[in-house]
């Protein structure tokens, strides 16, 4: 086991919501029922985006920005995946 | 058998770089032309000397800034698609928006602004991946991202069938008419359907009403046909057209929406 | 930097008023912001509990309006950049519902019918700065608003007037609710901008 810090991540999540974000798969806390982001029920406010599920209701996501910084939570999805993507730009 | 030398140099078309590698970037943008699109809709054409293509059914975030440094910002669905540096959109005007009034009413070619994209992966549709027939379903300005579906499957002689339902209220409103007209004299097979809800074309033997569970059924493949499915529209017209769905036997996972809200 | 849009100027309202925390504009509407579908709360089902480490404590709608309902005129001030003036409210301080709870607790987290909550400190909704409140500008307040009863605490960010008060959960740490976890920050007061983390 090697144990190291988060700077070895850097390459890792570089890409962490893959290439597109509405594509990236969700599991719900709150039901079990996975999908795609592009799926779920989004409302959007001037407070922020919040994602629920589209089957119970509980909150998967939620965006909220500063105008300089943007804070992304998982409150009910806990684990994201998405596509790696193939190639070089 | 070998091809007979017609002495013709192998035509090379651009090969659009796939969604998977364009990441959305902010660009720069000049409005290039504007012009009527339906009673409440403006077609406006950007020039986006920098923009890396974008996919049918893809979307851009436009930001206006005023003089002050106050900020706007909404999504706009992309009537075009392939590797054109000529960014075609169409907004609806919302009485009363920030935004929209603005750019129906007010943009004049040369502005200035800033757009985002291309964004969307999911609700969209590339020619050549699949075979699968492919049923496009529009409430009025939700046709825009289909219409950018429509083009490319006519432009790539696709052979998926393809069946686009649009509902508008009249005549006036049918977006992009001459591009549909145009898609359904090319060889891709393509069947276009319009449902008006208040006012039919003269000699229409159809009287105009809301659009129905009923005429969606007779409009749309059967459910055994394996149609990839594309609703787009206001979140209600979306909502009800996903209902309907459901009850006529339709899969849902073969089911993609794009909501736009309002009511 | 942007680039300007000619002819582009928002929707605003601006007036120069020593009123006005910094990065406020003054609206004279009431917008409505919601994350979820809007709660339908009759006032015969709503109730209002404060529970602390030693026990739960519960008022029905009749008895919490029998603790005296008093008129108030606050400013408010929504972290999303707008300011509400002179706003007539009518609701009963939290400091006639906590004259019988005893506790040692120093934190309060605040929860809301449809599973929002948020923390405010117990000393910032005591000695007459804050309510639950039934009705604003005139009128019972409507289910968009928060109604039928939110609580008001205006000298904090109106996010932290949570909209359809259920109740009080006493905690010994300043936990953070649904939009201080989101990014948002954990005290919120508006006149040292305190809006994020």
């Amino acid at each position: 086991m090697v144990v190291v810090d988060g700077n070895a991540l850097a390459g890792t999540l570089a890409d962490s919501l893959g290439p597109e974000p509405t594509v990236v798969a969700l599991r719900c806390a709150g039901c079990g029922s996975l999908g795609v982001l592009g799926q779920t029920t989004v409302y959007r406010t001037a407070m922020g985006s919040v994602a629920r599920c589209r089957g119970c209701d509980t909150v998967l996501v939620t965006v909220v920005e500063s105008g300089a910084r943007r804070w992304v939570g998982l409150p009910g999805a806990r684990t994201m995946s998405a596509p790696i993507p193939d190639g070089i730009e | 058998m070998t091809l007979p030398d017609t002495g013709l140099e192998a035509r090379i078309t651009p090969v659009a770089r796939p969604a998977t590698r364009r990441r959305p970037a902010w660009y720069a943008a000049t409005v290039a032309s504007v012009g009527r699109e339906t009673t409440n809709a403006r077609r406006i054409v950007l020039d986006v000397p920098t923009w890396p293509g974008n996919d049918p059914g893809q979307h851009l975030d436009l930001r206006l800034t005023a003089e002050d440094g106050y900020q706007a910002q909404r999504s706009y669905s992309i009537a075009s698609a392939g590797p054109a540096t000529d960014v075609v959109l169409a907004v609806d005007r919302v009485d009363g928006g920030e935004v929209s009034p603005f750019l129906v009413d007010a943009v004049e070619v040369g502005d200035a602004l800033e757009v985002h994209g291309p964004l969307g992966g999911w609700f969209v549709w590339r020619p050549g991946e699949s075979t699968r027939p492919v049923q496009l379903i529009a409430g009025g300005s939700g046709i825009v991202p289909l219409v950018a579906m429509v083009t490319a499957h006519a432009e790539a002689d696709d052979p998926a069938p393809f069946r686009l339902l649009a509902a508008v209220r009249t005549p006036d409103d049918v977006f992009f008419r001459a591009e549909l007209d145009q898609a359904l004299a090319s060889r891709a097979p393509l069947e276009v359907t319009h449902v008006y809800s208040r006012t039919a074309p003269p000699g229409s033997t159809v009287p105009a009403g809301r659009l129905t569970r009923d005429t969606l059924a007779a409009a749309v493949f059967p459910p055994d046909a394996g149609a990839l499915v594309y609703v787009c529209g206001s979140t209600p017209f979306v909502e009800q057209v996903l209902r309907w769905l459901t009850e006529l036997g339709h899969d849902t996972s073969d089911v993609r929406a794009e909501r736009f809200g309002g009511n | 930097m942007a680039t300007f849009t000619r002819g582009f100027g928002g929707r605003r309202d601006d007036r120069d008023d020593t009123r006005i925390p910094p990065g406020q504009t003054l609206v004279r509407d009431w917008p409505v912001l919601s994350a979820g579908a809007t709660p339908d709360i009759e006032p015969t089902d709503w109730a209002f509990s404060i529970r602390t480490e030693s026990g739960l404590h519960q008022w029905a709608w009749d008895e919490v309006h029998a603790l005296g309902v008093e008129d108030v005129t606050v400013d408010i001030h929504c972290v999303t950049h707008w300011t509400k003036l002179d706003m007539p409210w009518r609701g009963v301080p939290l400091d006639r519902l906590f004259e019988d709870v005893e506790t040692e607790l120093d934190y309060c987290m605040v929860h809301s019918y449809g599973g929002y909550t948020t923390n405010v400190p117990l000393d910032e909704l005591l000695d007459g700065k804050s309510w639950i409140a039934f009705e604003a500008d005139g009128e019972p307040l409507t289910p968009e608003h928060g109604g039928p009863a939110r609580l008001l605490v205006p000298h904090l960010y109106f996010w932290k007037s949570a909209k359809w008060v259920r109740g009080i959960v006493m905690q010994s740490d300043d936990e953070p609710g649904f939009w201080e976890n989101a990014g948002y920050n954990l005290h919120g007061d508006p006149w040292k901008e305190e809006r994020y983390w």
